[in-house]
C-alpha cells in the first residue's frame, strides 16, 4: 500500500475543515476541490429548543437528497448539500440564510420550521431572487414568489375537518383554544368561518402563552363552558400538559372530544397514547397511510436515522418529497437557476409517500389531500375520512379568497382584493 | 368555587415544590443556584431513564431521583459552589454554565450522539412517563371532579414541607444549618462544620427539585428545555416569601397560587400570569426583603 502525497493533503485539509464546523454537518462539508454544479443548502435548527423537530426535517431532507444522489443525481450530477444551523432562533436564520446564498452562492435552499424562521429568512431570499422550499403546515396570508410551500395551509387542514365534526359527529358548540400567537390565532379566523357556513357555533376562542403548560383553569372553563367539542391549535410542548389535564378532569374525548390541527404523532408518543385515544387530528399525511409506498418510507427513515422507532409526521413527509419537486423542475428546466427553478416548478406532480401532490401554478403552495384521523391505544392516528383527491390551496381564505377568486397568482398577491376585505 | 380554590390550590403546590430546594439553597447559603431548574429536569430524565431501563415504576422513581440529584447537587457544590461563597454574581455565572452543561450533556446523550450511538430516554425529543392509572382521571368529591394527580401533587408538597420543617427546626443538623443562615463566621466560631453543612444542605436543596422533577413528568412534557422556566417561577416564590423563611416560601406559593388560579378562572392565562408579576413587583417594592424575613446577625 502506498500512500500519496496528495491523499495525505487532502485528508489534512478534509481534517481541517471537519474541525471549523460542528460535528453533525461533518459528512457534508463542502471542500474547496470538486465543487458540484448542482448545490443546495439546507437550513434547519440542528440545536436549540425546535431541533427536537427540525432535526427530523432535517433528516429527511438529506435521506431525500441520498436517494437522488444513490439514482444518478440531478442531470448526472451528484447533489451537493451546504448544512446550516438555524439554532431555533431567527436572527440566526437570517444570518444562516444570507451565509448561504451571499458567500456560497447557493440558487435553492431546502429549511425552515417556524413562522417565525420563515419570515426571518424572507427578505434575503426576495432580495437576492433565491428560492426556499419551506416544509412546514402554516396560517396562509403570505404570497412570496421565492417560496414554495409544501406544508399544508388553514383551508387545507380545516374545510373538510369542520364540516365533518358538525355532520358526522353532530357537534354544534366550539369551544376553541390556541397558542398565542399568529399561527392559532389565523386558524381560529378560518374556523369561524367554517362553522358560521355549517350552521354551528363557538362559545370561546381562548388563548395561552406558548409553551404554557399550567392547564388547570383552562381545562375547566372548557368543562363548564356548555360546548360538545375542542377545537384545539395548540402547539408544541404545550400539547402534551394540556391532553393530559384533560383526562385528569374527568373528561371524556367520547363525549367532547379534542379537535386539533397540530398534535402530531410526536405529540402522542411524549403523552402517552392513552391520553389522546378518541380524539382527532387534521393533517394531510399521517404515519399511519396504509398504502405500500408510505410503509416503505416509514422504513426507510427508519433505517436512515438509525432508530427502529422514529415517528414520520406532516412536515417531515413535505420535507421528503419538496426535494424531488425541486429535482424534477431542475430536470425540466435543465438547470438550477431560481428563475428557472420557479418556473418548471409550477404544476410539478409527485407520487409522495402519503399520496400524490403537485405544486399550484398560481400561489407555489401545494396541492395536498386533507386527513382526519382518530388517535388509537398504539398512538397511530386511524384514518377516518380523506377527500378523494387533493385540493387546492388558498393562502388567503381567511380573507375571503375562494377557488375562483384567487389572491395570490403568478403575478403576485392581488392587495386591491384583500383590501377590499378589510 | 371549590373548583376555582382547588385551582390555585394546585398551582401553588407546584410552585412550592419547586421552590422547597431554592428556598433552602438560596436562604441557607446565599447562593443563587441557576441550575435548580435542571435539577427539576434531571430528576424528570431519571424517571423516564428507570422506567425504560430498569422497569421501575413512577412511585419508585421518586426515591431513586433524590438519590440522583442529590448526588449531582453534591458534586455541583464540592466542584464549584464551594469555591465561590461569597460571591453571589460568580456563583450566579457558574451555576448558569453548570445549567447549560447539563442541559446539553441531556440533549447530546452525553456526547454520544457524536458517535451515532443513541440512548433511549436521551437525547433532544421529548419523552414520555407512564403514570400510574390509579394517579390519573378525577374522582368525586363534595359533587365536583377533583383531579387525582393534582390532588397527590399536593399530598407529596405537603408531606416535603413537613419533613423539610422537621430537619429545620427539630434535628440537631437543622440548628446548624439555620445558625450558618443567621451568620456563617459566628457558627464556624462555636464548632459548625460550615463546609459539610453547606454540602449537605447544598445536596437535601437539590434532591428537593429531583423530587419535583418526578412529579412534573407526569403531567408536563419532558425534555431538555423543561427547567429554564420552572427556575424563573422557584425565584418568585423565594424572594416574595421572605429568603430563608420556610413559613415565607409556604406562604407566597399558597398566595401567588391562588392569585394565578382565580384571575386565570374569571379572565384567562395571559392576564393571571401579568397580574401575578404585577404582584410580586408590588410586594418586592413594598417589602423588598419579602414578606417573612429576618433580621441577619
Amino acid at each position: 500500500m502506498s500512500i500519496k502525497r496528495r491523499d495525505v493533503l487532502r485528508g489534512a485539509s478534509l481534517t481541517a475543515a471537519g474541525l471549523l464546523v460542528p460535528p453533525l454537518a461533518a459528512p457534508f462539508i463542502r471542500t474547496a476541490r470538486a465543487a458540484s454544479p448542482v448545490r443546495v443548502g439546507v437550513l434547519f435548527s440542528l440545536t436549540g429548543g425546535l431541533s427536537i423537530i427540525e432535526k427530523s426535517l432535517s433528516d429527511a431532507t438529506l435521506m431525500a437528497i441520498s436517494e437522488i444522489n444513490a439514482a444518478g443525481g440531478v442531470m448526472g450530477e451528484k447533489v451537493e448539500v451546504v448544512q446550516e444551523d438555524g439554532a431555533s432562533d431567527p436572527k440566526t436564520y437570517n444570518e444562516k440564510a444570507s451565509k448561504l446564498i451571499v458567500e456560497d452562492d447557493i440558487p435553492t435552499v431546502f429549511g425552515g420550521y417556524t413562522s417565525a424562521s420563515r419570515k426571518a429568512v424572507l427578505p434575503v431570499f426576495e432580495k437576492r431572487d433565491r428560492m426556499f422550499f419551506y416544509p412546514t403546515y402554516y396560517e396562509g396570508y403570505e404570497c412570496s414568489k421565492n417560496v414554495v410551500y409544501t406544508g399544508a395551509v388553514p383551508n387545507q387542514q380545516l374545510s373538510n375537518f369542520i364540516p365533518w365534526i358538525v355532520k358526522t359527529l353532530g357537534k354544534k358548540k366550539f369551544f376553541i383554544v390556541g397558542s398565542n400567537y399568529i399561527y392559532p390565532r389565523e386558524m381560529s379566523k378560518v374556523c369561524k368561518i367554517l362553522m358560521k357556513q355549517n350552521g354551528a357555533e363557538w362559545v370561546a376562542d381562548e388563548y395561552l402563552e406558548l409553551g404554557h403548560s399550567e392547564w388547570g383553569s383552562m381545562v375547566n372553563k372548557i368543562k363548564n363552558s356548555g360546548c360538545d367539542a375542542v377545537l384545539s391549535n395548540v402547539v408544541g410542548d404545550s400539547v402534551v400538559a394540556f391532553y393530559r389535564e384533560y383526562k385528569n378532569q374527568g373528561i371524556s374525548h367520547e363525549k367532547l372530544p379534542i379537535c386539533a390541527t397540530v398534535t402530531s404523532e410526536i405529540e402522542i408518543a411524549a403523552m402517552g397514547p392513552e391520553y389522546a385515544v378518541g380524539s382527532y387530528t387534521s393533517f394531510p399525511y399521517f404515519m399511519a397511510i396504509d398504502t405500500p409506498r408510505n410503509k416503505a418510507f416509514v422504513q426507510r427513515y427508519r433505517a436512515f436515522v438509525k432508530d427502529p422507532k422514529a415517528v414520520t409526521h406532516h412536515a417531515l413527509e413535505s420535507a421528503y418529497f419538496q426535494v424531488f419537486l425541486w429535482k424534477q423542475a431542475v430536470e425540466k428546466a435543465k438547470s438550477v437557476k431560481p428563475d428557472a427553478v420557479r418556473e418548471a416548478v409550477r404544476g410539478q406532480t409527485y407520487a409522495a409517500p402519503g399520496g400524490d401532490v403537485k405544486v399550484d401554478v398560481d400561489n407555489l403552495h401545494t396541492w395536498l389531500t386533507p386527513r382526519i384521523a382518530q388517535w388509537q391505544a398504539d398512538g397511530q392516528g386511524k384514518i377516518v375520512n380523506a377527500y378523494p383527491h387533493p385540493i387546492k390551496p388558498l393562502p388567503y381564505v381567511a380573507y375571503g379568497e375562494t377557488d375562483t377568486n384567487l389572491y395570490c397568482t403568478s403575478k403576485g398577491l392581488d392587495v386591491a382584493k384583500l383590501r377590499a376585505r378589510h | 368555587m371549590l373548583e376555582i380554590i382547588f385551582i390555585g390550590l394546585s398551582v401553588g403546590s407546584i410552585l412550592l415544590l419547586v421552590a422547597l430546594g431554592l428556598a433552602i439553597t438560596y436562604g441557607a447559603m446565599g447562593v443563587i443556584n441557576m441550575a435548580h431548574g435542571e435539577m427539576v429536569m434531571l430528576g424528570a430524565y431519571t424517571t423516564v431513564m428507570a422506567g425504560i431501563w430498569l422497569h421501575l415504576g413512577f412511585l419508585a422513581s421518586i426515591p431513586l431521583a433524590f438519590v440522583v440529584t442529590a448526588l449531582v447537587g453534591l458534586a455541583i457544590e464540592r466542584v464549584v459552589v464551594r469555591r465561590l461563597y461569597g460571591r453571589l454574581l460568580d456563583t450566579l455565572l457558574a451555576t448558569w454554565g453548570i445549567a447549560i452543561l447539563l442541559q446539553q450533556a441531556v440533549r447530546l446523550e452525553f456526547g454520544l450522539s457524536f458517535f451515532g450511538k443513541h440512548i433511549r430516554g436521551l437525547g433532544p425529543g421529548l419523552q414520555n412517563v407512564t403514570v400510574p392509572p390509579a394517579l390519573t382521571g378525577a374522582i368525586m368529591v363534595g359533587g365536583e371532579d377533583v383531579n387525582v394527580y393534582r390532588l397527590f401533587i399536593i399530598g407529596v408538597t405537603a408531606a416535603l414541607t413537613a419533613l423539610t420543617w422537621f430537619i429545620m427546626y427539630r434535628t440537631d443538623i437543622g440548628i446548624q444549618v439555620r445558625a450558618i443562615m443567621r451568620n456563617p463566621r459566628m457558627a464556624a466560631a462555636c464548632g459548625v462544620n460550615v463546609q459539610r453543612i453547606n454540602a449537605l444542605t447544598f445536596a437535601y436543596g437539590s434532591g428537593l427539585a429531583g423530587i419535583a422533577g418526578v412529579m412534573m413528568s407526569g403531567f408536563k412534557t419532558v425534555f431538555p428545555d423543561m427547567g429554564t422556566s420552572m427556575v424563573v417561577d422557584g425565584f418568585l416564590v423565594v424572594v416574595v416569601g421572605g429568603v430563608g423563611s420556610l413559613l415565607g416560601a409556604v406562604f407566597s406559593a399558597g398566595l401567588l397560587g391562588q392569585v394565578d388560579g382565580s384571575v386565570a378562572s374569571l379572565t384567562n392565562d395571559v392576564l393571571a400570569r401579568a397580574v401575578v408579576f404585577g404582584l410580586v413587583i408590588l410586594i418586592i417594592v413594598i417589602r423588598p426583603t419579602g414578606l417573612f424575613s429576618f433580621k441577619g446577625r
